[in-house]
C-alpha cells in the first residue's frame, strides 16, 4: 500500500469534514458534508467525489439507528435542504414533495384538510426519500404495508445517467426502494395519502401478563385494527416474560366535529411534563436512571400502571401522539451517551414468533444485558427486493452501548442473528448494527442479492454509492 | 477514545517518529507514515505490511500537504492520531552563525509542523475529536548558548502548539506537545552523552502521555528540573553552562 506523494484526486474543501453518526450514537464516521438543494447539485457532488477519488453516501434526516447513513471518508449528501412540498390535491389526496421533506412537514401540510400518511414511523422526523430508502413500516404494517406501497412515483437519480420517474409498473421500482440508497438517489416521492375524518384514533390498552397472552392480543385483534403494538418488558422472567402493554387503534369516524382534531394545536405534543416540567431537559434525568437497577424498576412500574390504570378502556389519542411515542421526549437517545444504544430488530415467520421472542428476552437476559426498552409488532411481506417483512412479527430491542460490553453486547447479537435465520427470519437495515455479511447474504437470499448485485453494476457501474453498512455487509461482493 | 486506531505519522524514518509508528502498528492502529527516504519507510512497512502505509514527503515541500493530508485519510478510512516527529539539530560551532543551516532548522521544525498541524486542526475542529502530537523539547525551555535557533523552533512549536490548544480544546481536541530529554537517535548520535532515554522507551511514553491533553515531559525528574531551569533568572543563567 505505498502511495505517491503527489495525487491525481482534487482535494475537496477541507473544512466540509464532519462527523457523522447514526441515531443511535454507537457507529460515527467522518465525512466531507454536502447539503445539495437540487438534481443538478447532486449530480455535481457526484462528479465531485469522482474528481476526488471518493464514494458518496446518501443521507437524509440520519434517523436510521446504525450505518447505513455513514460512510468513512465519502463525500456524504445530506438531503434535508430538499425540503419542499411541490404539490398538494386535497381532492385526491396526492402529495408531490422533495426528497427532504420529513414525515412532520407532510402531516402539517395535510392533516388539516383531513388526509394523515398512509405508514408512519415511530419519530416524525425521517425524511420521504430515507423513509423509502429504507421502506419504512409502522404500527399498521399488518394492514397497510410499508410507506413504499403507497408511492404513485418516484423521480430517480441513479449516478450514472440522467434522472427518471419509477412507478409501481417498474422492477425497477422495487429495487430501489428499500436498498438503502445504495443504487441512487430518489429526488422526488408522489405519496397517495390516507383519508382521515377525525384527527383522533380510538386507542385500546390491553396489559398481558405473558408471552401467550401477547400473541392472543395480536390475533385477536388482528382483523379489525388499524394499528397494533405492544410494549414488553425485557427484564421479566419465569412465567412472566413477555408481559407488557398491548395497544390496538382505529381510526375514528362518525365524530360530530372533527375538524378542531384536525389542526396542529390539538395535535401537537406538549412541551412539558404535568404542565410543569419543561421536557427539553427531560433527557439528562432520563440518563440518571438509564442503567440496568433503575430500569428493572421502571419496567416494573409501567407493568403494574399498565394492570391497573385504564386497563381493557379504551380512549381517544391524537394521531400524532398515538404514532410517534419516540418524540414524546425530546433528544432522548441523548440519555444513552456516552457509548450511545443499538436497536437489535428481527422479523420472524407468525409460526416460530413466540419461540424466537422468549428465547431472544431469555437470552439477553442470561447476559446480564436486558434491553431497555422492547417493543413488538405484526407485519405482512410485501415485493420490495431487499424486503425485511415477513408474515409474522418483530421484536425491537434497545440494548445500551458501553465501551466495556460493546463485545458482548455483538456476541448477544450475534447469537440471536442465528435464532432468527434458522427460522427463517428477516432483518431491517435502517436498525442494523450487528449484521455479519453472511447473516445478510442468507435472509435475503442468493437471488435477490444477485439481481441486487447485477442492478448496482448498471446503474452504479463506478461503485459510488457506499455506506459504512453497504461495506460492514459486503453487499456489492459476490460471495462466490 | 484512549486507543488510536488511524494515525499519521510525519518524521516516521528514523528516531522517535520510526518508533511511534512502530508501536502504534503492533498495537493494531493503521498508520501512515511519511518521511523523505522511502528506503526506510518500506522497511518499517516490511514489519507490518497489513496496517502500515507509506508516503513519501519532503516537509519542506508545504503546498503539497492539504492533498497528500486528504489522500492519507482516505486510505486509513479515517483519522484520529497526528504526529509531527520531523526534526533536525545540525551541529552549531559555538561562534557560528550560519543562515542556511539555521534556515532550515526552521522549515523543517516549525513551519513543517505548521503546515500539518494546521490540516489536523481544521478537521479536527470540525469532527470534534482527534488528538494533535508534536514532539518539542526540553531543548525550547531556554534559550541557550549551543543551539539558539534549535532552541528557538522548539520554543516556536511549543507556543504554536499552546495556541491551537487554547483554539480546539471546547472541540474536544487534545492537544498535545511532549518535551524528551536527550534520546538515543541519529539526530542525536554527535552529542556523545550518557543516561540518554532509548527511542522507543520514548515513543510508548508519548504515546501513553498523549491521552492526556497539554505539554508533558517524560521523566518526572525532568519536570522537576525544568521547572526549576525555566526560573533560573537570566542574568544567572547565562554564567551557567547548562
Amino acid at each position: 500500500m505505498t502511495a505517491p506523494a503527489r495525487t491525481d484526486a482534487a482535494p475537496l474543501p477541507a473544512d466540509r469534514i464532519a462527523r457523522l453518526s447514526g441515531f443511535g450514537m454507537s457507529s460515527a464516521a467522518d465525512g466531507y458534508l454536502f447539503r445539495p438543494t437540487s438534481p443538478d447539485e447532486i449530480r455535481e457532488a457526484f462528479e465531485l467525489a469522482r474528481k476526488a477519488g471518493r464514494q458518496v453516501t446518501l443521507r437524509g434526516a440520519g434517523r436510521s439507528y446504525g450505518d447505513a447513513a455513514i460512510g468513512a471518508e465519502c463525500v456524504v449528501l445530506d438531503f434535508t435542504r430538499m425540503n419542499r412540498i411541490l404539490s398538494w390535491d386535497k381532492t385526491s389526496g396526492l402529495l408531490e414533495a422533495e426528497a427532504g421533506a420529513t414525515v412532520e412537514e407532510v402531516w402539517r401540510h395535510t392533516l388539516e384538510d383531513g388526509w394523515w400518511p398512509p405508514v408512519v414511523s415511530g419519530t416524525m422526523h425521517p425524511t420521504l426519500a430515507g423513509a423509502l430508502a429504507m421502506n419504512i413500516h409502522g404500527k399498521n404494517n399488518f394492514v397497510e404495508g410499508t410507506l413504499g406501497e403507497h408511492i404513485a412515483e418516484i423521480e430517480f437519480l441513479p449516478p450514472s445517467g440522467e434522472a427518471r420517474n419509477l412507478t409501481p409498473d417498474d422492477d425497477l421500482f422495487f429495487a430501489v426502494i428499500g436498498s438503502a440508497g445504495l443504487l441512487g438517489a430518489i429526488t422526488k416521492v408522489k405519496l397517495r395519502m390516507k383519508r382521515v375524518e377525525c384527527g383522533d384514533l380510538r386507542v385500546l390498552p390491553v396489559s398481558c401478563p405473558n408471552w401467550d397472552a401477547q400473541f392472543a392480543a395480536f390475533e385477536e385483534m388482528e382483523a379489525g385494527a388499524d394499528y397494533m403494538v405492544s410494549w414488553i418488558d425485557a427484564f421479566a422472567r419465569g412465567s412472566a416474560a413477555g408481559r407488557g402493554l398491548f395497544h390496538a387503534a382505529w381510526y375514528l369516524t362518525g365524530v360530530s366535529d372533527p375538524a378542531p382534531t384536525l389542526r396542529p394545536e390539538h395535535q401537537d405534543l406538549p412541551d412539558t411534563i404535568l404542565g410543569r416540567f419543561p421536557k427539553a431537559d427531560a433527557w439528562r434525568w432520563l440518563r440518571r436512571f438509564n442503567r440496568r437497577f433503575w430500569m428493572r424498576r421502571l419496567n416494573f412500574a409501567k407493568h403494574l400502571a399498565a394492570r391497573t390504570l385504564g386497563n381493557g378502556r379504551p380512549h381517544p389519542q391524537s394521531l400524532v401522539g398515538f404514532s410517534f411515542l419516540l418524540d414524546y421526549v425530546p433528544n432522548w437517545r441523548w440519555a444513552y451517551l456516552p457509548g450511545g444504544f443499538i436497536q437489535y430488530q428481527s422479523f420472524v415467520p407468525k409460526e416460530h414468533a413466540r419461540f424466537v421472542f422468549a428465547r431472544q428476552v431469555a437470552m439477553q437476559q442470561e447476559a446480564g444485558m436486558e434491553s431497555f426498552l422492547a417493543v413488538m409488532k405484526r407485519h405482512r411481506p410485501d415485493r420490495f427486493l431487499l424486503s425485511h417483512a415477513v408474515d409474522g412479527y418483530s421484536l425491537a430491542l434497545d440494548f445500551k452501548v458501553t465501551e466495556r460490553n460493546r463485545a458482548k453486547i455483538w456476541d448477544l447479537c450475534h447469537r440471536m442473528n442465528d435464532l432468527v435465520l434458522e427460522c427463517g427470519g428477516r432483518f431491517y437495515f435502517a436498525k442494523d448494527s450487528t449484521m455479519r455479511p453472511d447473516d445478510a447474504r442468507r435472509y435475503l437470499g442468493e437471488e435477490a442479492l444477485g439481481r441486487f448485485r447485477n442492478l448496482k453494476r448498471e446503474l452504479d457501474p463506478d461503485g459510488l454509492l457506499t455506506s459504512e453498512l453497504a461495506r460492514r455487509l459486503r453487499l456489492f461482493e459476490n460471495s462466490d | 477514545m484512549s486507543v488510536f486506531t488511524k494515525a499519521i505519522v510525519v518524521g516516521a524514518s528514523s528516531g522517535i517518529g520510526a518508533e511511534i509508528a512502530r508501536v502504534l502498528a503492533e498495537r493494531g492502529c493503521k498508520v501512515a507514515v511519511v518521511a523523505r527516504r522511502m528506503d526506510r519507510l518500506e522497511r518499517l512497512r516490511g514489519e507490518n505490511p497489513e496496517r502500515v502505509f507509506a508516503f513519501r514527503h519532503d516537509v519542506l515541500c508545504y503546498e503539497e500537504v492539504p492533498a497528500l493530508f486528504q489522500e492519507i485519510t482516505k486510505q486509513l478510512g479515517g483519522l484520529d492520531l497526528v504526529v509531527y516527529a520531523a526534526g533536525v539539530m545540525p551541529e552549531i560551532g559555538p561562534n557560528e552563525y550560519d543562515f542556511a543551516k539555521d534556515k532550515a532548522i526552521l522549515e523543517v521544525n516549525l513551519l513543517g509542523c505548521v503546515a500539518w498541524m494546521n490540516q489536523a486542526a481544521i478537521r479536527f475542529e470540525n469532527t470534534r475529536s482527534g488528538t494533535i502530537v508534536a514532539i518539542g523539547s526540553v531543548a525550547g525551555d531556554r534559550g541557550r548558548a549551543g543551539q539558539p535557533v534549535y532552541n528557538a523552533s522548539k520554543a516556536a512549536v511549543a507556543t504554536y502548539m499552546e495556541a491551537l490548544r487554547n483554539r480546539l480544546a471546547r472541540h474536544g481536541v487534545r492537544v498535545v506537545t511532549v518535551k524528551p530529554g536527550p534520546t538515543k537517535t541519529e539526530m542525536t548520535e554527535a552529542l556523545h552523552q550518557r543516561g540518554m532515554m532509548d527511542a522507543r522507551t520514548a515513543a510508548e511514553i508519548i504515546l501513553r502521555k498523549s491521552r492526556k491533553t497539554g505539554e508533558h515531559y517524560l521523566k518526572l525528574s525532568h519536570a522537576l528540573a525544568f521547572w526549576v531551569v525555566k526560573r533560573i533568572p537570566s542574568p544567572i543563567f547565562r554564567r551557567m553552562k547548562l
